[in-house]
């Protein structure tokens, strides 16, 4: 019997090996007990080296006893799998199966690789911020975008709280999952896929642009819909909710729109991607305004009747003092501005 | 068997240097050092009364409850952290809130997760992002110390309960919005007294941020309930 199971690794020198490096808990939360050589085995080769022809000498001595005992003429096949030599390759499976397992954790968890991402100034992130919705009109030359992930995780998480706010004062009633889920699960799902999408697209048409950067963009487009939601979630008119989807909504995305067409060559690829992005952009705003909605206005059709006050909105908590007061500044605006 | 000595000592010959031989006495002292104040406390903690256990663990988290409630810049929470504190917090605040829902057969059994979720999901991701950004405090100290202060909302949690169960009702919403303001951003500025001491000073602001966001939407849920009557 060939003695190839004591040996797992493809190197001749015996591959990285967990078992050495000091506090093997994961990445993330042992960051401050590492040390420079932790992930990097050749200062420990000797040891592993030591280990690995014990390991070999075990499993021989296992063959060897097994074969003893077999030369009466047994068949010993199947009496292995209880027996050392079945207890021995079941252990080395297991310990094979750990360290792939925690090389693999080690590599994809590890947060240090996110860490060039984060580095960012309060300054530059307030820049950026208003930056967004901005557009500029250079598009002959590839327009700088910056490739930087805290501004729009922070964004995301903020249309979150907004889309909770909305959710419940709306009185949504999600039927299988939760609030939290629903509003994390559509904000989330718009950053990440929407931009894998155009950078696919982006892919197809020949743009460049790299998957960072399209996190980027998308993320601070995200500012726009906060500031849109957050306005609208509590003053409900349907006019200015239009107003505002179109002159909030439409100069983000113009911003995004001509930093692509200047990292883009030819005529269909730009139309393609462009097209593509500001519609999801645009149809994504008047998505969360209308979703979160529709259900009150339905029962209070069913209530009321078609004499309604502007501000149609039943929150659960809010008094019916705070909605007049509202309805009544926003009407006196409306007047004062149409007297002049 | 002076031959079999001789040709055993002949195949090991070259392993002499490697390792020590079997006829030379190894000498030395082994000495179990004296003072290991910590080795006598861990055998005499399993021989203590189980009052005891619970008693210095009580303690240990009333004394971080009355670091949180008067903030000052001190590191008793930060060295000495546990996660008993937050863990009960956490439970008391997901029950109180549990059963204010609208339309009870639907909502009443994902709050209590909801409020688990959000408290433990949040606190794991301020704490990633505390850390990316350069914060020098370590995983479980960090969720240590927010879980820690959320301690001002659960009184606030208790004190709208009070007010929800007698009272006016345009008149109790100023009161519960006072209440859970302030108790919101006493959380916060208590948070980040622990937490803004780790960071590189011109980045606070960007480590504050996410805290606020976390203690506002806890705040938000205690505002927005009300108990089905």
């Amino acid at each position: 019997m060939a003695s190839s199971d004591g040996n797992k690794n493809t190197e001749p020198w015996g591959g990285f090996d967990d078992n050495i490096i000091q506090g093997t808990g994961s990445a993330v939360i042992d960051m401050e007990n590492m040390d420079d050589t932790s992930g990097s085995s050749f200062e420990d080769m000797g040891e592993m080296h030591q280990r690995m022809k014990e390991e070999e000498e075990v499993a021989e001595e296992a063959e060897a006893t097994e074969e003893e005992t077999g030369e009466d003429g047994e068949f010993l096949g199947m009496k292995g799998i209880k027996g050392q030599l079945g207890r021995q390759v079941a252990d080395e499976v297991w310990q094979a199966g750990k360290r792939q397992a925690s090389k693999a954790f080690n590599l994809y968890a590890n947060i240090d690789i996110l860490r060039p991402y984060f580095d960012v100034e309060p300054m530059q992130v307030r820049n950026r911020l208003i930056e967004s919705m901005i557009p500029i009109r250079m598009i002959h030359f590839p327009q700088k975008i910056a490739g930087e992930l805290y501004g729009p995780m922070m964004l995301v998480f903020t249309l979150v709280a907004i889309l909770l706010h909305g959710m419940k004062t709306s009185g949504t009633v999600i039927r299988e999952g939760t609030l939290m889920g629903t509003a994390i699960g559509t904000c989330f799902g718009y950053w990440l896929g929407v931009s894998s999408f155009i950078y696919f697209l982006a892919y197809l048409c020949n743009a460049q642009i790299t998957m960072l950067q399209t996190l980027s963009l998308l993320g601070y487009g995200l500012f726009g819909h906060c500031v849109v939601l957050f306005v609208t979630y509590n003053v409900h008119f349907h006019s200015l909710f239009y107003i505002l989807w179109l002159v909030v909504g439409g100069l983000s995305t113009l911003r995004m729109v001509a930093a692509l067409i200047s990292r883009t060559v030819g005529r269909t690829p730009r139309l393609i991607l462009c097209g593509t992005l500001g519609a999801l952009h645009m149809l994504f705003l008047l998505y969360l305004h209308f979703a979160y909605h529709k259900i009150v206005e339905g029962i209070l059709d069913t209530l009321e009747g078609p004499n309604m006050p502007p501000i149609q909105r039943v929150a659960r908590d809010l008094p019916v003092v705070a909605t007049a007061a509202m309805n009544a500044t926003v009407k006196t605006l409306g007047v004062i501005l149409q007297s002049q | 068997m002076a031959e079999v000595e001789e040709t055993g000592k002949l195949m090991f010959a070259d392993l002499s240097d490697v390792s020590i031989s079997g006829d030379i006495p190894v000498q030395g002292e082994i000495n179990v050092p004296v003072g290991t104040p910590s080795q006598d406390k861990e055998y005499s903690t399993l021989d203590e009364p189980v009052k005891d256990t619970i008693l210095r663990d009580l303690k240990a988290v009333g004394k971080k409850f009355v670091h949180v409630m008067y903030p000052k810049k001190s590191s008793a929470l930060l060295r000495d952290w546990d996660l008993w504190g937050p863990l009960l917090l956490c439970v008391t605040l997901a029950l109180m809130l549990q059963g204010g829902s609208v339309d009870r057969k639907d909502d009443g059994g994902p709050q209590f997760a909801e409020v688990f979720v959000i408290i433990w999901f949040g606190s794991v991701i301020i704490t990633l992002n505390s850390k990316l950004l350069g914060g020098t405090i370590s995983f479980f100290q960090s969720l240590c110390v927010l879980g820690y202060c959320i301690m001002p909302l659960t009184v606030a949690m208790v004190v709208c309960r009070l007010v929800l169960l007698g009272g006016s009702w345009g008149f109790s919403f100023i009161v519960r919005l006072i209440v859970v303001t302030a108790s919101f951003s006493w959380s916060t500025f208590a948070s980040t007294a622990f937490l803004a001491d780790s960071q590189p000073p011109n980045r606070k602001a960007l480590v504050v941020y996410p805290v606020f966001l976390f203690y506002f939407v806890i705040g938000w849920m205690i505002l927005t309930f009300s108990p089905s009557a």
